[in-house]
Formats: C-alpha cells, structure tokens, sequence
C-alpha cells in the first residue's frame, strides 16, 4: 500500500524515466511497505496483506502501488470502520475479517473463494472466437489471460486488462460480485493475478505490482440511465471527452516532521483529510510537527468531464456530462474530443455549503473513479477492425430483421420505407437503400493494388424542386455516421481535414472534415455543381481510394475516408436540357463523374397516371395521421437496425454463377458499344456491378451473391445509365459520355469535321495563310450540316495536333 | 386539511405532513399523493390566479418556500443530481434522531448524520429556464391587470405583506407604461437596453443570465424536476407551480470562498469558476424552483383561457362564430398597413397563423415562411411594420439583417464547455415566435465566418424548421416550430415557401404618419385583444380533409398538369394544400371545402402572375 513516493506533477507512465525508477527500487528497503499496511487504516479496501501471508513471500520485492481509483481514499459516504453500520445507500465499507470462511463485511464477497475462482478463471479461460484487436498475436487456443501474463513478463508493463464479459461466461456468479463490490473484489484479483505471476515468473522484475483492470461491464451502457442504484458499482459507459484538467497532485501520505526532536512521522490521507498530529510522540512538545511537501507522497489525479454521445440521446434534449477522475497512468490518456468506453466505479459525494456551516446542501456530487479507458474512435483513424462498431442487437431484434429478411418483397419493402414522403423515384430510392448497404470490402494489398472501393456513390442530377435535399436529407437522419454539407458552403478543407492550434496546449491538432468524419457513413453533398473546382478535386482521391493524404503544417498523413458519397446537382441551365448530354447539362469533370456508380436523372415524368398518384400521395401526407402511416411503412428504427445488422454481419461472396453472369453482363455491355464503334462499358463499370449485386445479396441477408442478385444489380445500372448517359444526338447508351465526357458520336461528328476542313484547305491550293472567318464561311457553305464556331475550333485544334497547320490570332498559316 | 392559503404560503407543511403520514406505510407512494394533492388545489377555479407568479412580481416581494408559478421556456438541461430524499438527523443535545424529507428543498437541515441507513438517495433533474423570448409588452400588460384584480380581491387581504402588493400593482402599470413609451418614441426597435435599469438588472450585469435574445430581462429560474424530466424537451415553454427557494446558502460564489476551504476541498475546488457561477448562481438573481407541477402552455396567449380548446367549448364556439368578421376586419387593417395591398394582406393573415403540425421523416408539414418582397426601403416602412405586428402576437423577434449584425451576432447556440452549459443564441425561440427578418437593412459586402454560418442556420430553419446547436465536436438538430417572415426589396437571398411582392395602391407622401395613423393604440385594446384571439385560436384549430375533397384535389392537379405541365409542379401543390389548410382555419373552418381550395388556388395564381409580372420588369432570375 504504502507506494514508493513520487514527486508531485511527475507522471509515472510505463515508460518511467531512470530516475523515477531508482527511487522506487530503493524507497521499499529502507521503508518495508507491509508495516504501514498493517498499522493503516485504509486497508480495508486491499484485503490482501492482512488475510494471508502468501502473497508476500511470493512478491517479494515487488511494490504494491496504491489503487486510488478504487477509491480507498475517497471522502465517501462511509463509516468510521470500528463504530457505525454502513449507510444506507449502497456505499459498502468493508473490513476484511480473518479467516477463510467470512465474507468481506458488508458483501458477499469471500476472499478466499473469490482469488480461487479468479485464478481459475485465468488459467482456464479460453475464447475460440475472441477477434478483439488486444489479442493480436495470442493463441486462440490456449489460456488467454495466461498469454498475457506471459507478455507481461516480456514487456513489463504490469496491467492486466480483463475483458468483464468473459468472466461472466465464465462464472457468472464471480461476474456479479465484481460488479456490486469492485471496491473489495478487484484488489482481490489483483492478490491472485501476483500470486499467479510470480509463481510462474519468480525472476521478472515489475515496478511494481500487476493491477487488474477490468472492462465491459454491462452494467450500464449509457450515462442517461445512471441512477443512484449504480453508486459504488462497476459501471461502463460510453461518452465522449469533452474537456481535461490540469494534472492534479493528491496527497496519499503526509509527511510530518518535528521541529523540535526532528522526529519524523507519516499520516495516510483518510477520507479526503489529513490529521494533523497535535502532539510530537517523541519529545511530547504540542503542535510541534511541520508538513514537509517535498517528502510527502502525492498521486497523480486528472478531472476529465465526458459528455453523451449524439447517438445515445433522445431528441431534443441536450446531452448530459459526468466528471471522471482519472489516477496515475491513466491520466494524460485521453484528449478532448476522444469517443471513449470508460470502465469505473461510480461515486456520490455529499456537499457542504461552506466549512462553517454545518448543515449541508442535500445534493451529492457525483463522478466516476476510472479504471479503464478504451478509445471507439481510435479505430477509425487505422482502420484495424470494424467489430468495435458493432452494434449490440437484442435476440428478439435480430429475430424481427430475419423474419423481414426472409420475406421474398423485402428489397421493395425496404426501398419503400426509405423516405416515405418523397413520392415515386422507385429505382432511385433502391439505388440508394444498396448504397446504404454498400458492397463487401476486399483487400488486395498484398498484390498491391490495395483495397478495393466497398461503396457505391451516387449522383442525383434533375430540375430543381424535385426533392433531390430531401432526400440527401433523409439518408443523412437515417444513417449513424452521416454528414450534410452543401456544396456552396464548404470548401476543400472543411471536406478533408485542418491543422488546428489548440489554444490551450498549444499543440497542433488535427480537425477532420466532413469526409473523414463520414468514414464508415454516407457523405451527403448537396449542390454539387456549386462546388468550386479546388474543392472537387479533393473527392478525386476519396471516391476511388477511399483515403484522403494531408501534408500541412508539419503532419503528413493519410486518413481513411471509407465514405459513400450521396450528391445532388442541378443542371446548369436551372432547367434540364434534354437534348443536351448529362456532362453538358451539369458541367461537371467527366474524371469525377466515372466515379458515380449510379447517375439518376430526378425529372418531371409529366404524364398523367404519374400526376395523379403525386398527388394522392401529397394530399394524404397532409391529412393522414401519425398511425395510419406508421402501418403503411417501416419504421425508421427498423430500417436503420436492419442496415447496422446487415452491414456488421453479412459479408456476401460472389458465387460461381454469380461470377458467371457479371462475366456475362459485362460483355454484353461491351457488344452493345463495339457494334456501334464505341466502347460502352470500362472495367470500372463492371466494378460498380459487382458492389450493387454485393450490396443487393446483403438486403437479402444471404452470404451469397446470386445470379437474381446480378439481374438487379444489371438492371439498376442499365436504370441509371439509361437516364444520364443516352447520347441525346443518337438515343443510345454511350459510357464514354462519363469516362471521356463526350459521345462517341460527337467524336466521329468532330473527326468528319476536321476532314471536310482539311480537304477544303488542300482544295485551295498553295495558300500558305488563311483567314479565320473565311475558312469558317467557306466550310459552312460547303457541308450540309451546321456547323458550329465551337465545332470548327475543334476541328482546327485537332488539325494543329497534327502539325498540319497553326492558328495564330486570326490568320490559319499551314505548316509543312 | 390546510386552509385555502396554507398551501399557497408553505407549501412545504404539506409535504412535509404527507411525509410523517407515510412514514408508517413505507410503500404509500407519498410523493405522488403530493403532486395529486397540488394538482387538484390548482384545478380549483380560478385557483392558479391566486398563485403570485414570478413572471410579473419582483422577486424580493415573494414570500421564500411559498408556492409560485413561472411561465418559462427551458433554455438548457443540466445534468441530473442526486440527493438526500430522507435523512436523518441527529439533535446534538438530546440524541434523538428524526427522520426528515429532503425534496422539494436545497439545503438540510442541520446535524445530517450521513452514516445513518434510513438515507434515502433519489435523483432530481435541473433545467435552466428564462422567460419565454420576445414576450410582447401587451402581454404583461394584459396579465398584471388580470392579475392585479384577482391579486386584491383574492390573495391580498388574507397576507401579510398587502402594502408592498399594492404598491407592486402600480410597479406593474408604470413598467408597462414605460414598455409603452419605448414603442412610440423609440424608433428603433433592437430592442436595445435603453430603459434605466432597474435595481435588479443592475446587480445581474455581472453574470450572464444567458437570454436567448439580446436586451431581455426578467428573472430566470433553476428549476428542480422530480418526476418525468425525460418527457420535458428543450425549448418547451412551460407554466411551472413550484415551491420558490431563495436560500442564501445556495449563493456561495467560488470567489466568495477562503482558499482555505478549497484546499480542504479537493472535489469542490475541480469546478471553474465559471461553472461554479452558472450552476449555482446567487439565488437572489436566479431563484431555485421546485416543480410540484408544470403545465406546458400549447399557446402563449393570456387572453385564452388557459384549459385547452377542446375542454372549452362554449369559448371556442363563441369565437368560431365570430371568427369570419374578425377576419374581415383584421383584412382590412392589415391592407391599410400593407399599403393598400389586399393580397399580400390576405397571405400575411394565412402566415401569423401558421404552425407546423407534423412532421413525416424530415418534412415539416404546415410551415408557411414568406418573403415580402418590394418593401419600401425608405422611411423606415419594415421597423414600422413589425411594431404593427408586434401588436398581434404574444411574442415576436426583430433581426435587422445587416452585415454587421449577421457577422456578429449569435444566432445558434453554442455549448460552452468550461462554463457547462448552453449559451443561447437568438434563434432559440419558443414554438410559434414570430421572426421578423428585414433584409432591407442588407448592405453590399463581406460576410465572414459566423456570417456565412449564420445564414445558413437562418436558411436550414427556413426550409427544414430546425436549428443545428453548436456542440463544438459535434452538432445537434433541434426542431422548431418559429413563423419567419422576410421583409426585403426584390426576392430574398434566403429560401422560402412563398414569395409575394407588395404593390402599393397608396403612395402616401409621409410613410411614418401614414403609418402611425393607421396603427391601432394600445388604448382601443378592444379591437387588438379581438385580432390577437382570432390568431391565436386559428393556429389551434384541428383540420381534416374528406376523402371526397382528396379525390377533387387530385383531379385538380392532374387537370393543371394536362394544361401545362410546366405551370405546376409538386411544389406548388405542397404549397396550395398548405394554403387551403390556413385558408379553411382562417375562416373557422375545420375542414376543407370546394371554396376553401378553388379560392386557395385562385390567390395562389394572382400571386404567381404578379410575380411573374415583376420578373419581367426586372429581370430577376430566380
């Protein structure tokens, strides 16, 4: 218990410096750590030196570092240990009683069971299927939490985190006490695990003790539904930093000294307080002792204030915040702005109103001893796992989203359910529900062409007013991990990422944009067409990569932004221009348009049967009320369930015919254009295929991709390409109108053109030089069909390509 | 039993007394036998006139621990805090311990013996309130004199502290008096701190009281909630009755603290300053309130009974009678103000009484924000408009869109970490605030950040009737129900959901005394207590369409569209069936009719043509 010292504001991390580590190999000699343990009254909380003797021998040199996150220091609502029964609101003192029969009193808790069973739990436990990222490198088949013992012996680093869920398999009963008493139980754990180590390892040297951490308790999930049942209990809960303190020196021993004799005493905190001796023992002087700071024992302590997630709130309430003490190593782990799991005991302290007065304010303050961090966002940055995002679906849940999946309409039910208020656009809305889904995320990194784009991007582009935002708006509410920008309001940083100073440590600091912060989400971007270029340019690299590369201000890096892109644009003329192609109507780089799997055209179809069902649908949304459309269509929650469910757990493969009929598919498309003398389809085409069909096999919850799932991906497609890409000159369906933004038609068109000009110059004759405008009328009048300036500086551009002639202001000079 | 006034005065013998009663039956639900208990009091006729409300009388009038009610709009939540709903305490001399209640109080009573296991640990949630926004002063007008009646018939002989009730009243009328003065003589209507501040306000300038909109006064309010605070959202506005608590011990400023208390105090000393200040702010400036009971105001309109339509229906038929000819009447006044334009007068009525009623996924359904365009810019025409309309609604907002205000001024609120709590901003409106947004202030030049941020939260709340709070790392979406109107010379920069530009049949030489001639004074409150019902009442109409009108509709459409496919799209018939809908609701009618629609439809084509007309004059591009 009695820690070797450390100064007050040195931290002492793992990576203790040399100094720090002399001083605790040498304080323990002179200073035997088990004569304060004995005499201290704050030895309640650690039953391990008084019950047996064992571990002592066994731990030898070893230091025991004090635990304040367990709280035996804390100014709780406890007793005086000799006098009082303990109140009556759960805060359990605990004084071990001797003897292997008793129970920690006040608990249930018997220590001798409890280290054997932990023990056991230890050397037994095995988790075939563990996939946490902690275990990394460890023999699923052997005793887990032996292999990170034996780490600990390697590295050194003496903590053993313990995953709370597998206890709970294990013995559940075990399990249970650790969550009502960790005060007592832990520092239990934290007896067998030394026992445990220096059995197996008597010759590794620790700074000091192993401390068991342990984590996941399901307790509670959410800081909402903390109540006071949960004081003094083991809690989990997820939340969000939202600010950090300056590390603060707590006073864990006093160190006293005589002014007189120079008789030097120690005084342990107790309860928040330090008793000052009012009488020297050794000369008898009164108030004679003086407090020596720099001899005096400190702790580290940090106050970190964790607010809700977003995610985890009801609307419209604002979010709830919890203070968080963080000791030793665990402070200085986290900065604001972390999304972190936290793994502590929850407390209530009561208030005074001032020193003096003695009657107090009837609230408790309220705040959570930490025990163990766990960062969710750390993930994101690295891309290690996805399994952290999981999602936890109850039995029944999972049961109601397989009834639904095994229906054979659900592709169209959920394509309904998807922004019921927007009326039609069917092939739209599916376009969008598979991109919800998204394909199966494939790792070539190893033949070096690294990962495969899992998304589909989706480009929505018609007349304005025809709900194109809302329904950017809908996915955005719908999906966890979404983000809404539009495209006039947002420049490239906003999109990427920034540098940030932050004033307060003056430390640089990375701020994601909307793209990375959508990783894993739906991007929406609203007005794409008012997006200036610089800004666009950005996409390039995300929307195929999926990564997004930073070199500012001293930080190089690469970020993930595994984003699906959802944008909207309005024609440039406000008004479709039918006869014009999609590139000419929306004026985007054809470069960043091949990156859209699906183009939708979103148009006024104009006929008749259409506007009658429009409007039946529009009047009734004004009219019906809130139960007769919650009977109609599927709820938002099951929708978005159905989406987390599918996306963590379906990862569909293509099967044999499957591959078949994408091989199939693919070359039909590339027939349909070499008829003509054009190619209609590029390998990134036969791309975009493969993820619709993945991502149709995953609203169908099968592990499989068929050739049913092919057809509709087929069909989809053809859908999309049939409304952006049908050249207006030809009626066909041209891919080169996206992959080199003009049709293979317009190129003949400009080829003939050049030709028909260049046998009109060599029809003149020997004239070294031209004039523009003459060359032009003299064309015109020659061809049948019109021909447009534009058309003829084309023709002239693609002619001095080919060194037959140069244009310099108005004069056509020939060369050659 | 207590008597009348027992229960108003010290409420808490009545907490108290069910407590010791229960004691012998653990299990007797005490607490919910309190809150019936007050509720029932209060369903008396009459009876919550009697409770003194801290809206109207100033604070050091009020009687501490007595029953007061507050009409408030909850500005921030606070984390929930646990307490001592039992304890027991131990009496020094003889040793005896009693068992005592803790709720609906701040502070224990002393010689708490925290080790005692009859300590009952309960959960308590605190919520910020202010008074609702941009109350207008006809509005506290209107209650002081109902409340000054009631006050002296009632509550005033059976107290002890009549003379400062009486002296109060007065303190009421001159107050409104000088609301008056600052509506005349004041052109400019910021609402700018102007007014000599009051002994109250000049003790408060010190700390923040965190209004939504700036220049507000009036007391704000912790409230302490006990039961169901899951079912309060932010934003609601709210009557709460609770037990007023201005214990001086609550006021402990960390600045007042000694240091050495700090240093003992390792836990207390871990709050900033600043949070200490906000969440336990001296209770003399922001009195501490513990809900028995609150009821949430689905109108803000004192001249409603309070009871909902439906429970009063003698009321409501006598208005629905009466409701077409005040419509004619309220017709013709707002022509006068619209300079003579009938028309835009007629979509200004079909706006004061919109609300949106629903919402499928994002779409609010029956927002009704409009843009008037072609509003003189000279002589100050929109300043002089809005105090018209000021008239009208129980609350309302002016945002003079200049650049220096849109760069500068705070319109979503932001969470400020070190303080804790939400710094509001003027968009953090009650439901119903009416927003007035003058465009014609709008000069050329630069927005900056906050500027381009600000116009965006103004376009979101347009189209979507939300607002995106500020939580640094992240945002939040709060819905809102806020009717906006801009005021702007050609077609405004923000979105709305309809445009219609003024054509003046009048060019009066003298804008301002044509205007103030027309405007109704404050001493014929008759006629603007009529306007301001009729508005009221409309807005809370229920509304249904008959599956035959739905099948007429559709026609309709499908008629329109054969004609010329162009002319209509869905948006205009999203827009025609919300203007059929306030149509009906503006005549008293609950349902649609044929009328209803084909007029709908008619002043929707004069609008549109007149805005068709203007294009081609000006060659506005949309």
């Amino acid at each position: 218990m009695s820690s070797p010292t450390s100064t007050p504001g040195r931290k002492r991390g793992r990576d203790g410096n040399p100094a720090t580590r002399e001083f605790c190999s040498t304080i323990p000699k002179m200073f035997l750590p088990n004569e304060v343990d004995m005499s201290s009254p704050l030895m309640y909380g650690t039953p391990s030196s008084r019950v047996e003797g064992t571990p002592r021998s066994s731990v030898r040199g070893t230091p025991a570092r004090q635990r304040p996150d367990l709280g035996s220091v804390r100014k709780a609502p406890q007793v005086d240990l000799h006098s009082e029964p303990p109140s009556a609101d759960g805060a359990v003192a605990s004084e071990p009683n001797a003897g292997q029969r008793l129970v920690i009193w006040g608990t249930d808790v018997n220590v001798g069971t409890c280290k054997e069973k932990f023990q056991r739990f230890l050397q037994r436990f095995i988790d075939p299927t563990a996939t946490e990222d902690e275990n990394a490198g460890l023999d699923l088949n052997e005793p887990l939490y032996m292999q990170k013992l034996e780490e600990i012996s390697v590295v050194g680093d003496p903590v053993l985190n313990v995953n709370c869920l597998q206890v709970q398999s294990f013995d559940a009963e075990l399990y249970r006490q650790l969550i009502c008493y960790p005060q007592e139980v832990i520092p239990t754990f934290d007896m067998a695990v030394n026992e445990l180590f220096f059995e197996r390892f008597p010759d590794s040297i620790l700074e000091y003790q192993i401390q068991v951490r342990p984590y996941n308790a399901l307790k509670t999930r959410n800081m909402r539904s903390l109540n006071p049942e949960d004081i003094d209990q083991l809690i989990t809960i997820s939340g969000m930093v939202i600010r950090t303190s300056q590390l603060i020196p707590e006073m864990q021993e006093a160190f006293f000294q005589c002014q007189v004799c120079a008789y030097s005493t120690r005084v342990e905190v107790d309860r928040g307080r330090i008793a000052e001796p009012a009488v020297c023992r050794h000369c008898n002087n009164t108030h004679s002792l003086a407090l020596v700071h720099n001899r005096s024992a400190f702790s580290d302590k940090q106050m970190i204030k964790i607010q809700e997630s977003p995610e985890d709130m009801p609307a419209g309430q604002t979010p709830h915040t919890t203070i968080v003490y963080a000791h030793n190593d665990l402070v200085d782990k986290v900065q604001p702005g972390d999304r972190i799991n936290i793994t502590g005991i929850y407390r209530a302290v009561p208030m005074r109103v001032s020193p003096i007065q003695s009657n107090v304010k009837s609230v408790y303050k309220t705040h959570i001893d930490a025990i163990h961090f766990r960062k969710t966002d750390e993930k994101r940055l690295h891309g290690l796992d996805e399994d952290a995002e999981q999602k936890l679906f109850t039995e029944d849940r999972v049961q109601t989203l397989k009834e639904l999946a095994a229906k054979p309409d659900v592709y169209e039910r959920l394509s309904s359910a998807l922004a019921p208020s927007i009326y039609e656009h069917e092939d739209i809305k599916k376009g969008i529900l598979l991109q919800l889904f998204g394909g199966t995320r494939k790792d070539f990194s190893q033949t070096g062409r690294g990962n495969f784009r899992a998304e589909v991007n989706i480009l929505l582009c018609g007349d304005p007013g025809t709900s194109k935002s809302q329904l950017l708006q809908y996915v955005f509410n719908l999906v966890p991990r979404g983000q809404y920008t539009s495209g006039k309001g947002s420049s490239a940083v906003g999109l990427t990422a920034y540098v940030m100073k932050d004033p307060e440590t003056r430390q640089l600091v990375l701020q994601t944009g909307a793209l990375v912060l959508s990783d894993n989400g739906i991007c929406c971007i609203d007005e794409f067409d008012k997006m200036s270029d610089s800004t666009r340019s950005v996409l390039h690299e995300v929307m195929e990569q999926q990564t997004l590369s930073i070199a500012k201000a001293g930080i190089i890096c690469q970020l993930n932004a595994r984003t699906a892109v959802l944008a909207a644009a309005n024609p440039v003329e406000s008004q479709w221009n039918p006869k014009k192609t999609t590139i000419e109507n929306i004026q985007l780089p054809h470069t960043l348009l091949s990156r859209f799997d699906l183009i939708f055209l979103m148009l006024d179809p104009q006929d008749e049967a259409y506007d009658r069902r429009l409007a039946h649908h529009l009047v009734s949304l004004y009219y019906q009320s809130e139960e007769q459309i919650e009977e109609e269509f599927l709820d938002m929650a099951v929708l978005r369930d159905y989406i987390a469910y599918a996306r963590t757990y379906i990862n569909p493969r293509l099967s044999e015919e499957a591959s078949q009929a994408l091989i199939e598919a693919y070359v039909d498309m590339r027939k349909i254009g070499s008829g003509r003398g054009m190619v209609s389809a590029y390998p990134r085409q036969l791309e975009s295929l493969i993820r619709l069909a993945e991502a149709h096999a995953k609203v169908r919850f099968s592990e499989k991709v068929e050739t049913i799932d092919v057809e509709e991906a087929k069909r989809l497609h053809r859908e999309a390409l049939k409304q952006s890409a049908t050249d207006p000159r030809t009626g066909f369906v041209d891919i080169s109108i996206l992959t080199t933004g003009m049709s293979a038609t317009a190129r003949k068109r400009k080829e003939e053109v050049a030709q028909a000009l260049k046998k009109l110059i060599q029809a003149k004759g020997k004239t070294p030089a031209m004039k523009y405008q003459q060359l032009l009328d003299d064309l015109r009048g020659q061809s049948e069909t019109a021909i447009t300036k534009e058309l003829f500086d084309e023709a002239l551009r693609s002619l001095a390509d080919e060194d037959y002639l140069t244009v310099t202001g108005k004069t056509v000079r020939l060369l050659a | 039993m207590p008597s009348t006034h027992d229960w108003i005065n010290n409420p808490l013998d009545v907490v108290e007394g069910m407590f010791a009663a229960s004691q012998s039956n653990p299990k007797s639900g005490w607490e919910a036998k309190v809150v019936e208990f007050f509720k029932d009091r209060l369903k008396e006729k009459d009876a919550h006139t009697w409770v003194p409300s801290l809206n109207d009388v100033p604070l050091h009038y009020l009687k501490p621990n007595s029953l007061v009610k507050f009409r408030c709009l909850i500005q921030d939540m606070f984390d929930p805090e646990f307490f001592m709903g039992a304890y027991e305490t131990v009496d020094p001399s003889t040793n005896a311990k009693v068992l005592r209640c803790g709720r609906y109080k701040d502070v224990t009573e002393c010689g708490v013996d925290f080790n005692s296991r009859n300590t009952v640990t309960a959960e308590r949630q605190t919520f910020y309130c202010v008074p609702i926004p941009g109350e207008n002063p006809w509005f506290s007008l209107i209650l002081s004199h109902s409340y000054a009646c009631s006050s002296q018939a009632r509550v005033v002989p059976s107290t002890s502290y009549a003379p400062t009730r009486q002296k109060r009243t007065e303190d009421g009328q001159m107050c409104a008096s000088q609301g008056h003065t600052e509506q005349h003589g004041n052109g400019d209507c910021k609402r700018q701190e102007t007014e000599a501040p009051s002994s109250q306000t000049a003790s408060a300038s010190h700390l923040d009281l965190n209004f939504p909109l700036p220049g507000e006064k009036g007391p704000s309010c912790l409230v302490k909630v006990y039961e169901d605070w899951d079912s309060f959202k932010l934003n609601d506005t709210l009557e709460v009755f609770g037990i007023l608590s201005v214990s001086p011990a609550l006021s402990a400023l960390a600045d007042e603290k000694d240091a050495s208390s700090s240093i003992l105090d390792p836990t207390e000393s871990m709050e900033t300053a600043e949070e200490q200040r906000v969440h336990s702010p001296p209770a003399s400036l922001v009195p501490r309130l513990h809900m028995l009971y609150a009821r949430p105001l689905p109108h803000n309109n004192p001249l409603l009974p309070s009871a909902t339509l439906e429970d009063n229906s003698a009321f409501l038929s006598s208005t629905l009678s009466e409701m077409a000819s005040v419509r004619a009447e309220l017709l013709t006044y707002l022509t006068h103000v619209l300079l003579g334009d009938a028309l835009a007068a007629e979509y200004l009525i079909l706006h004061l009484i919109s609300n949106v009623y629903a919402r499928r996924d994002v779409l609010p359904l029956g927002k009704f924000a409009m843009n008037l365009s072609g509003c003189p810019a000279a002589a100050l025409y929109t300043q002089r408009f809005y105090q018209i309309i000021q008239q009208l609604v129980p609350s309302s907002f002016y945002l003079g869109m200049s650049l220096q205000n849109m760069n500068q001024m705070r319109l979503v609120p932001k969470k400020d970490y070190v303080a804790n709590r939400l710094v509001s901003g003027a968009l953090q409106l009650a439901r119903n605030t009416f927003l007035f947004l003058d465009e014609t202030h709008l000069e050329q030049g630069q927005l900056d950040t906050t500027g381009v941020r600000n116009v965006t939260a103004l376009g979101n709340l347009i189209s979507w009737q939300k607002v995106d709070y500020d939580f640094n790392y992240h945002q939040m979406e709060f819905p809102c129900n806020i009717n906006v109107l801009i005021a702007s010379e050609g077609r405004s920069l923000l979105p709305s959901d309809c445009q219609i530009h003024l054509q003046s049949q009048v060019s009066p030489p003298n804008m301002e005394e044509y205007l103030s001639n027309i405007q109704l004074h404050p001493q014929t409150s008759s006629q603007l207590n009529k306007f301001r019902i009729y508005l009221s009442v409309a807005r809370q109409l229920d509304y249904s369409i008959s599956d035959e009108m739905t099948k007429s509709v559709e026609d309709d459409f499908v008629d329109m569209r054969k004609d010329d496919p162009q002319s209509v799209s869905a948006e205009d018939l999203h827009r025609m069936l919300v203007v059929a809908r306030l149509l009906s609701l503006s005549l008293g009618q609950t349902s649609l009719t044929r009328d209803s629609w084909l007029r709908a439809k008619h002043i929707d084509m004069l609008r549109r043509s007149r805005m068709e007309q203007h294009q081609c004059v000006n060659g506005n591009e949309p």
